[in-house]
C-alpha cells in the first residue's frame, strides 16, 4: 500500500528533480567555480568585498548591505501584513458560511491580474499627481513624495502579498470552534484572555505559514522595487538579475548571492520557529 | 429551599422564529434540574440564557437576588460542560483543567492541587501530559467536568453532556455524574431529550415543548401524573384516551364509566385519559372491562407488547404473557392507574397506536430513534 500511493507522488518527484534539484546545483556549480571551471571562493568573498581606500565599509557599500537592507524590507512588510490581515482572517472566519465564500473570493481577487500590471496601477496610484495625492489635495495636505522611496516598494510588497497571508491564517482560524470560545468565555476569559490563550496559539501554524509566504518571495523580489523604487535603491533580487542579463554579468557573483540569500532565508524560517516552540513550551502548553 | 437561578417570563427569538415563549424557572440550590424535551423545545436555548451566552428578548434572569441579564458570560459563577465537550486542543488535560484558575491567575501550588483533586474526582489520574486529541469520547468528557468544576462553580450546566457516548458509558456516566453532584453538593441543570436518563437522575424533571414548560415535578410526578397529552406521550409510552369526567372519581371512556382518584373537574367535562402500557391487566374476555382483539404481538425481552383494537383504538399493552394475534381478550384497570388530564392543545394527537409498527414509530419519533442509535 506505502508503495503504491508513494508512487503517486512521482511526477513531482520528476518536476522537483528536473527544476529545483538541479538548478540548485548549477547554481552550487557556478557560485564555487571561477571562468575556467576551477574551484574557488572568490564568488562568496566579492560578496563581503569593499575598498576601505574609497572609504567604502562593508555595512554600506558591499552585497551585504543590499542582503540587509532587503531582509528589513521584506520584514517590514511581513510584519505590516500580518497586521492587517490577522484581525481580518479572524472576522472572515467567524461569519456565515456565504460571507466567508465571498470575502475569500474577494481576497483572491487582485491575484487573477497579471502582478506587473497590478505593480504599474500602483505606480500611478503613488505617483506626484496620482489618485492618492489627489485625494490628500482635497485636505490641503501637500503632494507627498511616496514614489521612488522605501515606503512604495513596502506598500507594493504588501499589496502583492497581502492575500499569501490572509489565505493560511483563515484557513486555521476557520477549524477554531465556535465552541472553544464559548468554552472559554464559560471559564473566566475575557476578550483579551480568549485571545491569549485560545485564538492565538490555535492560529500560530497559519502565522508560520503566512510569513513563510509573504516573507520569502518579499525579500527576493525583483521587478517591484525597481518599479516603484525607482533608480535609487535596488534590493538583492534586483542585483542578482543584473549579475544574469545586466551591463556587466557575472553568473559567479550572482549564484553566490542567491546562495548567501537562500541560507539567510532558511534561517530566519528556522528562527521563527524555534521562537514558536519555545514560547510554546511554557505552562506546559501544546503537548505533542 | 434557596432559589439559585431564577428565569421571569423569558422570551427569545431568533429570525422572527419563537424559541422561548413565557417561561418562568426557578432553581433551587443544591437540586438536579433536568429541562427535557425534544430537539427545538427550547431546551439549550434556556441553558444558553443561564450561561450568559444568549441575551433573552423579554423577561429577566435572576441569580439569587441578582439580575444578570447584562452580565457576560466569564463573570457568571456558573461553567458549562458543552455537547462536543470543547476542550482545548492545544492544551493538554491538565492545562485543559487549569485553564480557568490560570485565567485567575491563581497560585501554581493551588491550581496544581486543585487539578490533581479534579482529575482524581474524574478517575483520569496519571493522564495530565496526555493531548486532549488521544483520549477517548468518555475521557474527553471527564476532562470537561473536571475543568468545569476546577472553577468551582456554584451551578453547573450540562448540554446532552450524554450524548455522543454508547449506550453502556452512558449509563456508567450518568451514574457517576450523579455522585458528582451528590458529593459536592453544588446544583446541576441539565439537558437531555432522552427521557430515561432525566428519570434516572434528576431530583426535578422540567419537561419543555414548544418553547414552553409544560410540566415540572418529580420523575415520579412527571411519570405517574403527567398534565397533558404531550407530557404523557414524551415520557414512555402511553394509551391516551377522549373521556368525559362524569363526577369526582368517575370518569367515562368507551361508553363506560370506570372508577378513578382524580377530582376537581367540571360535571361532564371532557378530558384526556391516560393508562401506561404496564398498569392493563389482561383477563379472561368476559371478565373485562373492556373487550379487544390482538393485531400485532412483539417481543421485548423482559415483556411482550401487545397492540389490542378496541372499537377501532388501538392499545398498546405490555405484558409477560403471550397471546396471539387475533385472540380476544379482556382489559382491566385500577382506578389509582387512571391518570386524568385537562383538555390541551397536544390533545388527539398521541396516544392511539393504530399507526404502530417498529418502523412508523421511529419515523414519527426521530429524537427517540436518535436516542436508541446512540
Amino acid at each position: 500500500m506505502k508503495k503504491k500511493s508513494g508512487m503517486l507522488a512521482a511526477p513531482f518527484g520528476i518536476w522537483m528533480a528536473l527544476f529545483t534539484i538541479v538548478p540548485i546545483g548549477i547554481v552550487l556549480w557556478f557560485a564555487f567555480t571561477d571562468a575556467n571551471g576551477q574551484f574557488t571562493f572568490d564568488n562568496v568573498r566579492e560578496i563581503f568585498a569593499f575598498d576601505p581606500s574609497k572609504g567604502e565599509t562593508l555595512w554600506n557599500d558591499s552585497f551585504v548591505s543590499t542582503i540587509l537592507y532587503s531582509l528589513w524590507l521584506g520584514f517590514l512588510t511581513t510584519v505590516i501584513s500580518l497586521v492587517i490581515a490577522y484581525p481580518l482572517a479572524f472576522s472572515i472566519s467567524r461569519a456565515t458560511e456565504r460571507v466567508q465564500l465571498t470575502m475569500v473570493m474577494l481576497v483572491m481577487l487582485p491575484m487573477w491580474m497579471n502582478f506587473l500590471l497590478r505593480t504599474q496601477a500602483i505606480k500611478s496610484l503613488l505617483s506626484e499627481s496620482g489618485l492618492l495625492n489627489q485625494f490628500l489635495g482635497l485636505f490641503g495636505v501637500g503632494s507627498l513624495e511616496i514614489l521612488n522611496t522605501d515606503v512604495a516598494i513596502v506598500i507594493g510588497l504588501v499589496y502583492d502579498f497581502l492575500p499569501f497571508m490572509i489565505l493560511p491564517l483563515y484557513s486555521v482560524m476557520v477549524k477554531i470552534g465556535k465552541s472553544e470560545i464559548e468554552a472559554a468565555q464559560d471559564l473566566g476569559a475575557n476578550v483579551f484572555s480568549v485571545f491569549r490563550r485560545v485564538v492565538l496559539p490555535l492560529s500560530v501554524p497559519g502565522i508560520l505559514n503566512g510569513i513563510t509566504m509573504v516573507f520569502v518571495p518579499s525579500v527576493s523580489t525583483f521587478v517591484i522595487s525597481t518599479l516603484l523604487g525607482g533608480s535609487k535603491r535596488m534590493m538583492i533580487g534586483d542585483v542578482i538579475e543584473s549579475m544574469f542579463v545586466g551591463e556587466a554579468p557575472n553568473r559567479g557573483v550572482g549564484s553566490a548571492l542567491a546562495l548567501v540569500l537562500m541560507v539567510l532565508i532558511l534561517i530566519c524560517m528556522a528562527v521563527t520557529r524555534l521562537a514558536d516552540k519555545s514560547e510554546s513550551t511554557e505552562e506546559g502548553g501544546f503537548a505533542l | 429551599m434557596k432559589d439559585v437561578i431564577t428565569l421571569k417570563d423569558i422570551a427569545v427569538s431568533f429570525d422572527g422564529e419563537t424559541i422561548l415563549d413565557g417561561l418562568d424557572l426557578s432553581i433551587h440550590d443544591g437540586e438536579f434540574v433536568t429541562l427535557l424535551g425534544p430537539s427545538g423545545c427550547g431546551k439549550t436555548t434556556t441553558l444558553r440564557i443561564i450561561g450568559g451566552f444568549i441575551t433573552p428578548d423579554r423577561g429577566d434572569v435572576f441569580f439569587g437576588d441578582q439580575r444578570v441579564n447584562n452580565v457576560p458570560p466569564h463573570k457568571r459563577q456558573v461553567n458549562t460542560i458543552f455537547q462536543r465537550y470543547a476542550l482545548f486542543p492545544h492544551l493538554n488535560v491538565y492545562e485543559n483543567v487549569a485553564f480557568g484558575m490560570r485565567v485567575q491567575k491563581k497560585k501554581k501550588a493551588e491550581i496544581a492541587e486543585t487539578v490533581e483533586k479534579m482529575l482524581a474526582l474524574v478517575n483520569l489520574k496519571g493522564f495530565e501530559k496526555r493531548a486532549v486529541s488521544t483520549l477517548s469520547g468518555g475521557q474527553q468528557q471527564r476532562v470537561a467536568i473536571a475543568r468545569a468544576l476546577a472553577n468551582n462553580p456554584k451551578v453547573l450546566l450540562l448540554d446532552e453532556p450524554l450524548a455522543a457516548l454508547d449506550l453502556k458509558l452512558r449509563k456508567d456516566m450518568q451514574v457517576e455524574l450523579k455522585n458528582i453532584q451528590k458529593s459536592l453538593g453544588i446544583t446541576f441543570v441539565y439537558v437531555t431529550h432522552d427521557q430515561e436518563e432525566a428519570l434516572s437522575m434528576s431530583d426535578t424533571v422540567v419537561v419543555m415543548d414548544g418553547g414552553r414548560i409544560q410540566q415540572i415535578g418529580t420523575p415520579t410526578d412527571i411519570y405517574n401524573e403527567p398534565q397533558n397529552a404531550f407530557v404523557a406521550d414524551f415520557i414512555g409510552e402511553s394509551n391516551i384516551l377522549d373521556g368525559v369526567m362524569r363526577e369526582d372519581y368517575k370518569v367515562e371512556f368507551f361508553g363506560k364509566e370506570f372508577r378513578c382518584v382524580d377530582f376537581g373537574f367540571e360535571k361532564d367535562e371532557p378530558v384526556d385519559v391516560v393508562v401506561r402500557p404496564e398498569d392493563i391487566d389482561i383477563v379472561e374476555p368476559e371478565k373485562g372491562d373492556l373487550i379487544g382483539r390482538v393485531t400485532n404481538i412483539t417481543f421485548k425481552g423482559v415483556h411482550y407488547e401487545i397492540i389490542v383494537d378496541v372499537k377501532g383504538f388501538k392499545w398498546m399493552i405490555q405484558t409477560t404473557d403471550f397471546h396471539a394475534v387475533d385472540s380476544v381478550i379482556g382489559i382491566m384497570i385500577d382506578p389509582q392507574e387512571i391518570q386524568v388530564m385537562k383538555k390541551s392543545e397536544y390533545s388527539g394527537l398521541y396516544g392511539d397506536y393504530s399507526s404502530f409498527s417498529e418502523e412508523f414509530d421511529g419515523l414519527a419519533d426521530p429524537e427517540a430513534e436518535n436516542g436508541a442509535a446512540q
